[in-house]
């Protein structure tokens, strides 16, 4: 009799244990977002203008260096901060200013927000700043756009491929 | 910190003896946690080497062939899959509770601190190595850790571009990213493997294999499960999509949800916050150590059974500085000696039957010398209580010296292993005691993790020192509990006198022939 109740507790033992890792390897689910929601993605990474701009060299100066490292200007590192900002139907969404990365300041200034939104349409505007200017933007686009539920919407950011693009 | 020891040990001890009951004691589970992390290890990396013939690296091919692995072949590399997830969640369940386990009984201080602080390291790489599995798959769980492992590194200050930008849509993936991620999966084991290696180095005969009982069940268990329940992918990945709700392995990822509720970088300092304090656990407070075993070189004959039974490796056997005629003498390492005197209980030397005026065995405590062993076994004669005179021998952790109210004479030694036979014969031989009681801890769960077996099979007269044959067995009882098991040793001692009431008078006391 005990040895039966020996081995019925091992199978008890045994089972809680399969049931133990065969549920939650997998349950409960992990709600992460609403699925009733859209979501936007803003990434960005942009070198803004450098702090000062780079100065002409004389022939002069140009000799001093050597042969091999010889250049025509001379440029401090340090970059100018990101200015971005984002409306969505002429609400403003995002204001913020990215600081350049790297030790010296001279590396891009980079963005990445995600944000729902319900679904539908929006019109969207994005601008950012990139330069020393105090008014008007160096890049911008506004376009009015339809965001569905469950999905993605990315704001993007190339410099080479003319600015914005929506997705 | 101390309070919170105690009440895991009882925890521990509750669960454990409902374990004891269906098991036994020597296959409880809860005492093999250790194997049972390299048993799943295996099983998880003999899975994973079969399932990497069939995977495919690419945006597309990842999850089509790992499609073909769940479904195709479902009766071989389904099962492997299947395997390969729940032998790792297995392995999360079992180092948790094995931390947990020596945390409890407090195997992390002083001289252990060794395998705590190289195990500690361990349990990141193995979260590391599964959520690094999970994005191999690029179902839509693996799209959601993806990017919120990417959004959560990128809240280190570390990096120029966000890494997340990588996950923006399926143009900004590249196939490459899945090169990477199959080199962090198949790399990190391996130096996981380094690191348990590293990890078992100062103990001696390390358990790395569960008892066969245990591991047969424990495969069959998995087997029947991943064909009962079979791992499955979920939808395939497609960045565009949100993967709102996904099926989660609570296992690996229980950090991911609390990233909606605390920013990346805080959470990044909790978890190596909290690895750093369990990292310190063995130094909060730290331990007193006593001292370690000296080896008299006058009465040492380089036998090496005090080398062969040291279960923490710190006895080496050095060419003789001395002169003498031996080949060998034992040399004590003091960074790895605990002082648990499993060498004096081998030491042929530690004897009560000595002539000389001084008792100095070949190796020994200089907290407990073996002379004042004796003049305690002496002494012990005179404890008497009402019934055969019972003198028990117990190991500190063996929870026994209740037994003291029970009338019985209680000698506690470090270890129960740290008692020379030799005595066990001199109290018996003169009529010190009617019978001796040996306590130690539990079968397969020594505190000094070979105490409990080596003095097991001295007693059986199959491990070097022997008790003597002519030492009557119905006079000794070998008792092997848990230390919260009072009843038990009660009961024991009760039995073990009506055992010895029975018996007839032994002859008389043999002092002369014996000194």
């Amino acid at each position: 009799m005990n040895k039966i109740a020996r081995y019925a507790a091992q199978a008890i033992a045994y089972l809680a244990f399969a049931a133990l890792l065969g549920y939650f390897a997998t349950m409960p689910p992990y709600e992460y977002g609403d699925p009733a929601m859209s979501t936007v993605k803003v990434s960005l990474s942009h070198a803004a203008s450098r702090v000062k701009p780079c100065v002409q060299l004389t022939p002069e100066q140009i000799a001093e260096f050597a042969a091999n490292m010889r250049r025509t200007e001379a440029c401090e590192r340090a970059r100018l901060p990101l200015v971005l900002e984002l409306d969505i139907d002429d609400e403003p969404v995002l204001r913020l200013t990215a600081a350049p990365t790297g030790m010296w300041s001279d590396g891009p200034a980079s963005v990445y927000q995600r944000f729902d939104i319900s679904p539908g349409e929006h019109r969207l505007s994005v601008r950012i700043r990139d330069t020393a200017r105090t008014e008007g933007w160096d890049y911008e686009r506004s376009d009015s756009v339809t965001l569905e539920a469950g999905r993605y919407f990315t704001v993007s950011f190339k410099a080479e491929n003319g600015g914005f693009s929506f997705r | 910190m101390a309070l919170l020891k105690r009440l895991l040990l009882r925890l521990f001890e509750r669960v454990e003896l409902v374990f004891d009951f269906a098991f036994g004691q020597g296959l409880n589970p809860f005492v093999w946690l250790g194997a049972f992390g390299w048993y799943f290890f295996w099983i998880v990396a003999g899975s994973g080497i079969y399932l990497y013939i069939f995977f495919d690296t690419g945006i597309t091919n990842a999850y089509e062939s790992v499609e073909y692995i769940t479904n195709d072949q479902w009766y071989l590399a389904g099962v492997m899959r299947s395997l390969h997830r729940y032998a790792s969640d297995a392995l999360v369940v079992v180092v948790i509770l094995h931390m947990s386990r020596e945390f409890a009984l407090d195997r992390l201080r002083g001289k252990h601190f060794f395998a705590w602080i190289t195990g500690v390291p361990g349990l990141f790489f193995i979260y590391l190595c599964g959520i690094s599995g999970y994005w191999l798959v690029w179902d839509q769980l693996a799209q959601y850790i993806a990017i919120a492992t990417a959004e959560w590194l990128d809240s280190l200050p570390v990096f120029g571009e966000p890494i997340a930008s990588n996950f923006l849509n399926s143009t900004t993936l590249a196939d490459r990213f899945f090169t990477l991620m199959v080199f962090i999966h198949i790399f990190v084991p391996l130096f996981m493997l380094l690191l348990m290696w590293v990890h078992i180095q100062r103990h001696a005969r390390a358990r790395v294999n569960p008892p066969r009982p245990l591991a047969i069940g424990t495969g069959v268990v998995l087997v029947a499960l991943s064909l009962v329940h079979p791992a499955v992918s979920q939808a395939p990945a497609d960045l565009d999509v949100v993967p709102a709700v996904v099926g989660f392995d609570w296992f690996y990822l229980p950090a991911y949800p609390l990233l909606e509720v605390i920013p990346g970088g805080s959470l990044w300092l909790l978890i190596f916050g909290t690895l750093f304090v369990i990292a310190i656990l063995p130094w909060v407070p730290p331990a007193r150590t006593p001292p370690v075993a000296v080896v008299s070189l006058d009465n040492c004959n380089g036998c090496a059974r005090c080398f062969a039974d040291c279960p923490y490796s710190a006895i080496a056997m050095l060419p003789r500085s001395d002169g003498k005629a031996y080949d060998t003498e034992a040399v004590v390492n003091p960074d790895h000696c605990v002082s648990c005197g499993l060498c004096v209980g081998a030491c042929p030397t530690a004897t009560p039957y000595r002539r000389a005026t001084a008792i100095v065995p070949g190796i020994e405590l200089p907290g407990h010398p073996v002379a004042e062993l004796r003049e305690q076994t002496i002494a012990a004669a005179e404890q008497g209580a009402a019934g055969p005179r019972v003198l028990v021998y117990a190991c500190e952790h063996s929870g026994v010296e209740s037994l003291r109210e029970q009338g019985a004479a209680v000698i506690t030694l470090p270890c129960i292993a740290a008692l020379p036979p030799s005595f066990v014969d001199f109290a018996l031989s003169r009529r010190l005691a009617e019978g001796v009681m040996l306590a130690g801890c539990a079968d397969g769960d020594c505190y000094h993790r070979l105490g409990g077996e080596w003095m097991r099979q001295r007693l059986a007269s199959e491990r070097d020192p022997y008790l003597r044959q002519r030492v009557d067995r119905e006079r000794v009882l070998y008792l092997r509990t848990r230390p919260s098991s009072h009843g038990e040793h009660a009961a024991a001692l009760a039995g073990f006198r009506c055992r010895l009431a029975g018996l007839p008078e032994p002859s008389p006391a043999k002092r002369r022939h014996d000194e």
